[in-house]
């Protein structure tokens, strides 16, 4: 893929457009201010509880959204992009679900604030296709049937491409440490672990005419 | 070829399986369920069809088939040959739409957004037994944002009082659980639900209450009803007998009974007598429960996460008094149900009333807490005996189980010891047990893997003091021959043959296998119809509202219907999951492929038949002349004249042909089970107590598979749900406060990807000779009944200490190796 996300997280503009004053102000580096608590503790620098608008990079674009600054990456993602891909499933950290890139790192969309995301490059499920071409880690979901009712597969395919961008040459119990964050109630894991390990395995870099056709895939 | 013509006799007429089941059982009859009796719809009995003789394949493949011939109605289509022979049924397909799955495209019920769309919060009690006195939305209503606020009056899926008057009226249901749902808010924004919901107070006169379900047998417990109570089942099943004693909160027995156990007990060589207790499991379906409804005075659209567009519809039709044409369901993309999703629920009801006073759509999901809360598979407490001569044979068997499905009913586990061996002398008694909890509900092979864990396990227990060998004994009292033979695949291909006698390993670390076997029943769902459309350029649509769970409804209509007509799966449109189109089965009882695919090959074969009657003359030869072969439809009587289904299709004098057809009875009237038989290997830490599962091998039964790659990926699901619950999920009550510690998915656990050992599964292919598709449904039997007996029979292999109790948690574990006390882990 062109844009592959690289793994190492930048930090590019979090200092950045530093005194956010008037509820109007687009957020350009609020990330900084969780990450720098004393800072963020300065009253000039303290936004909501209403919304405000912000600029989020998301799969290649800038959006801006006006949210207030408790909504969760997720809720942003999903009622204010309509980027439903990204699933909530717990809520809460515990299931993976909601997995999107944070600059090419793996994080969990519902642990993450809209404002936090500002200035981070946010990659989602719909952002791994590249207009009519899949991934090779969605193509291989689909080639070994690695999902059942598939609510839990957006957050698996973002892990497991993540893996694959960090180690391409992953073992079974590789595979298994970088899932087992993720729950699937269907049972499906075995699968996923075949799709990932024949992506590396096949080095398949380019995703491959999908076809529903087992006669002509023989 | 003019086929001979009979008129099908009444016993043609198919009476699904809930009769079959309890064939030769005598006694107390079970009363039939709703949901069962839905199942069991048939033609009426004065309707006969004209018929002609076919000959199918029958039979398994590894015994050698056979031929058995059926009158099969003239419309039908010819036999279809076995698998091997086919060009895509039975061929390893990937899902239809698993491309919008692995995208995230698809849209789930979850992910629907309409024009001016609200988001609803449901208030839930707070308490777990008591009345309402006031429910005060007034600073709710006056938080900007907030459209309309809704206060139940009718709480669904609770038992009800056979006499209603022994509990005085209220304006508000009684609260008979923590999390009982009591009132709902729409607004702009799911936030600003969350902050009105936070500001609807409600105040209670609270009642003595009781979570725990051995305290509710005591006979001064509270109880949660002040009378007798029963409960209505769903459309997926659950739901227990009706009109059963009840005593404090002991609801039952329901009583079955055959032969004379007494008798049976004393002609027995040996007996063998435990006590089995299995916990309250949730189905924790990754897309909880939930509505979008958008109420438009001339029609109701319902966008639902169910297993049942049509069991929906029934609902909302019924609780609104709406006619049936007025409501629309949609299940596009489903994230799981398991048995949990079949109704309007209360959380459709309330969306529903939401959305006619907002006057625009609302959207409710349920959040993780409620969706554990809103029902589960019951627990179980058992008393098995088991009496069989010196060779095996059964001569008694005896259970009584104590179940609790909160403030609903259904936590029978009998169907195992029923309908597994054959027995002379049976004697089952199963009680409900009240308690301030939320319903029980079906889920997956409903009261099968709760009896299996004490039956399986305790014929394990049975071949011990025999002295035989498990798979003996199950060859000598096992009638079923696909099970017969799974159980020599799994000999063959496992290390069975290298099993060492129990407990004998001397290292902390303790291996061993068993394995153990499951029953599940062949229903039909007459409401099984489909249409099938071709259109002047060659394309192919199919229409049902019948809804893909997950479990690949939508690929399996694909197969069939592309073999008909000899083009690719990926090039016939499936159009299901909305009522507007004919009705399709609710998906509950593994029904779903057993029962529309005939319907989908029928009319499939009878659009073809029509193509071929209107494409004939403009090729100078008659409809009989025209057959499809390797794809391409050419002349029986001349094989140089061969076209293409769009070549054909453009000779049509109309745009387009189309068949609509309902599933029709069962070929023959045969009690028919499926059965798989499943292998574990495992080894016991038994100085820390953890279990770890290394291998399964599964041997199943399907019928005639359609897609083996969409059947394993279900029966890998069925297994490791087993496994989680053999292992680690259990809910958790909190004895003081009423309510569930651990509704969320990190203290309720379910299994992850590194407790998944290594699977191997073989399908058996069970020709039936019963439907014009002979496919069956594969969910039930999947791994979920037997996985923790066959845990529990390995465990025992490993240790000689018989796990007696799930989960197997390392607490439980080591208490049952006398490493702690028992009340070290209570
Ligand atoms: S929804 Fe984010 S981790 Fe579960
Ligand atoms: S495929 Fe259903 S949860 Fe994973």
């Amino acid at each position: 893929m062109s844009d592959t996300p690289k793994i190492e997280v930048s930090r590019r503009g979090f200092l950045k457009g530093a005194g956010l004053t008037a509820a109007t102000t687009v957020i350009e580096s609020a990330s900084a201010l969780a990450r720098d608590a004393k800072e963020a503790m300065q009253p000039d620098r303290s936004v909501g509880p209403d919304a405000v608008p912000v600029k989020l990079h998301v799969n290649g674009q800038e959006h801006t959204v006006t949210i207030e600054p408790r909504y969760t990456l997720a809720e942003t993602l999903r009622d204010h992009l309509g980027l439903t891909g990204t699933k909530v499933v717990c809520d809460r950290g515990s299931c993976s679900a909601c997995t999107v890139w944070l600059d090419g790192t793996p994080a969990l969309a519902c642990m993450t604030l809209g404002i936090d995301a500002v200035g981070r490059k946010i990659t989602t499920i719909e952002g791994l296709t590249q207009g009519a071409e899949m991934h090779p880690v969605q193509v291989a979901f689909v080639k070994h049937d690695a999902m059942q009712c598939g609510f839990c597969t957006p957050g698996m395919v973002m892990t497991c491409a993540a893996l694959l961008e960090r180690n391409h040459d992953p073992k079974l119990a590789d595979v298994k440490h970088a899932v087992s964050g993720n729950l699937c109630r269907c049972g499906t894991y075995p699968k996923v672990f075949a799709a990932t390990l024949d992506v590396a395995q096949q080095h398949q870099r380019a995703a491959y005419l999908l076809t529903l056709n087992p006669a002509k895939e023989a | 070829m003019a086929p001979e013509i009979v008129l099908a006799a009444q016993e043609q007429q198919q009476s699904t399986q809930p009769k079959s089941v309890k064939k030769g059982v005598e006694g107390e009859a079970k009363p039939t369920r709703e949901a069962e009796k839905k199942d069991e719809q048939t033609p009426t009995a004065a309707k006969s069809t004209a018929t002609r003789t076919e000959t199918f394949v029958f039979g398994i493949p590894q015994n050698g088939l056979t031929k058995k011939e059926r009158q099969v109605p003239l419309d039908e289509p010819p036999p279809l040959a076995q698998n091997s022979e086919l060009k895509y049924i039975g061929k390893p397909t990937p899902r239809y739409d698993g491309m919008a799955k692995a995208t995230g495209r698809g849209k789930y019920t979850a992910d629907i957004q309409l024009p001016g769309m609200l988001y609803a919060r449901m208030v839930d009690a707070t308490i777990p037994h008591g009345r309402i006195t006031s429910v005060d939305t007034s600073a709710a209503e006056a938080l900007p944002g907030v459209k309309a606020i809704h206060v139940i009056e009718h709480t669904f899926g609770i038992a009800a009082l056979r006499d209603p008057k022994q509990e005085a009226p209220s304006k508000y249901p009684v609260i008979r659980y923590a999390g009982q749902p009591i009132a709902a808010v729409a607004a702009t924004s799911p936030q600003i639900a969350s902050d009105a919901a936070a500001l609807i107070k409600v105040t209670y006169d609270r009642m003595p209450f009781v979570v725990d379900k051995q305290d509710a047998r005591a006979p001064d417990a509270p109880t949660v009803f002040p009378g007798p109570a029963d409960a209505e089942g769903s459309a997926g099943g659950g739901g227990g007998p009706k009109n059963v004693p009840q005593v404090g909160n002991v609801h039952g027995p329901e009583r079955k009974k055959v032969g004379d156990v007494d008798k049976g007990f004393s002609e027995a060589d040996a007996v063998v007598e435990g006590e089995y207790f299995t916990q309250v499991q949730t189905h924790s379906a990754l897309e909880t429960h939930g509505f979008v409804v958008d109420w438009k005075p001339e029609e109701v659209t319902v966008y639902a996460s169910t297993q049942g567009t049509a069991s929906v519809r029934d609902e909302f039709a019924e609780v609104f008094k709406l006619p049936k044409s007025q409501v629309r369901v949609i299940t596009e993309f489903m994230g799981g149900g398991f048995g949990a999703k079949f109704g309007a629920g209360n959380e459709g009801v309330v969306a529903a009333h939401l959305s006619r006073k907002a006057k625009l759509p609302v959207k409710l999901m349920l959040d993780r807490k409620q969706e554990h809360i809103v029902c589960n598979r019951p627990d179980s407490h058992q008393k098995l005996k088991i009496g069989a001569k010196k060779d095996g044979t059964l001569t008694a068997i005896s259970l009584t189980s104590y179940g609790t499905a909160g403030v609903g009913t259904g936590a029978g586990t009998a169907g195992p010891a029923t309908n597994l061996y054959k027995c002379p002398n049976l004697l089952t008694e199963e009680y409900d047990v009240f308690i301030n909890a939320g319903p029980g509900a079906a889920f997956r092979a409903p009261g099968h893997p709760q009896g299996c864990f004490a039956f399986e396990q305790a014929i394990d227990e049975l071949a011990v003091k025999l002295d035989m060998d498990p798979m003996d004994l199950r060859d000598k009292i096992d009638e079923s021959p696909t099970r017969r033979v799974e159980r020599k695949i799994i000999r063959e291909r496992t290390n069975w043959k290298t099993r060492k006698a129990a407990g004998v390993d001397t290292g902390p670390v303790k291996r061993g296998m068993g394995i153990a076997q499951s029953v599940w029943y062949r229903f039909i769902n007459m409401d099984s119809s489909c249409e099938v459309r071709v259109s002047r350029d060659g394309s192919v649509e199919i229409m049902s509202s019948v809804q893909d769970l997950g479990t690949g409804t939508k690929t399996l209509l694909a197969i069939v219907v592309a073999e008909e007509f000899g083009i690719s799966p990926a090039d016939v449109v499936i159009r299901i999951g909305d009522t507007r189109y004919p009705i399709g089965p609710n998906s509950g009882g593994s029904v779903t492929a057993g029962s529309i695919t005939p319907a989908v090959r029928n009319a499939s074969y009878q659009a073809r038949q029509k193509l071929f009657a209107a494409a004939a003359p403009k090729l100078s030869t008659t409809a009989d002349n025209l057959e499809m072969r390797g794809g391409k439809v050419v002349f029986k009587n001349d094989e140089s004249k061969s076209y293409s289904l769009k070549q054909i299709a453009a000779k049509m004098p109309t745009s387009e042909i189309s068949a609509r057809v309902t599933r029709g009875p069962e070929y023959a009237k045969e009690r028919i089970t499926y059965g798989g038989v499943d292998y574990v290997e495992l080894a016991v830490d038994t100085e820390t107590g953890r279990v770890h599962i290394e291998k399964v091998f599964g041997a199943h039964d399907c019928g005639r598979p359609i897609n083996p790659l969409g059947v394993i990926s279900q029966i890998n699901g069925g297994i490791l749900q087993g496994i989680s619950y053999a292992l680690f999920e259990d809910r958790v009550m909190d004895r003081k406060q009423g309510y569930m510690l651990n509704a969320n998915l990190e203290n309720y656990k379910i299994i992850g990807a590194r407790e998944v050992p290594e699977i191997e599964i073989e399908l058996v292919e069970n020709y039936i000779a019963q439907s014009s598709t002979d496919a069956a449904g594969i969910g039930e039997s999947a791994g979920i009944i037997t996985l923790a007996a066959a845990i529990g029979n390995a465990f025992y292999n490993a240790t000689g200490v018989r796990m007696r109790k799930i989960p197997m948690t390392p607490a439980n574990v080591l208490a049952a190796l006398g490493r702690v006390s028992q009340e070290e882990t209570a």
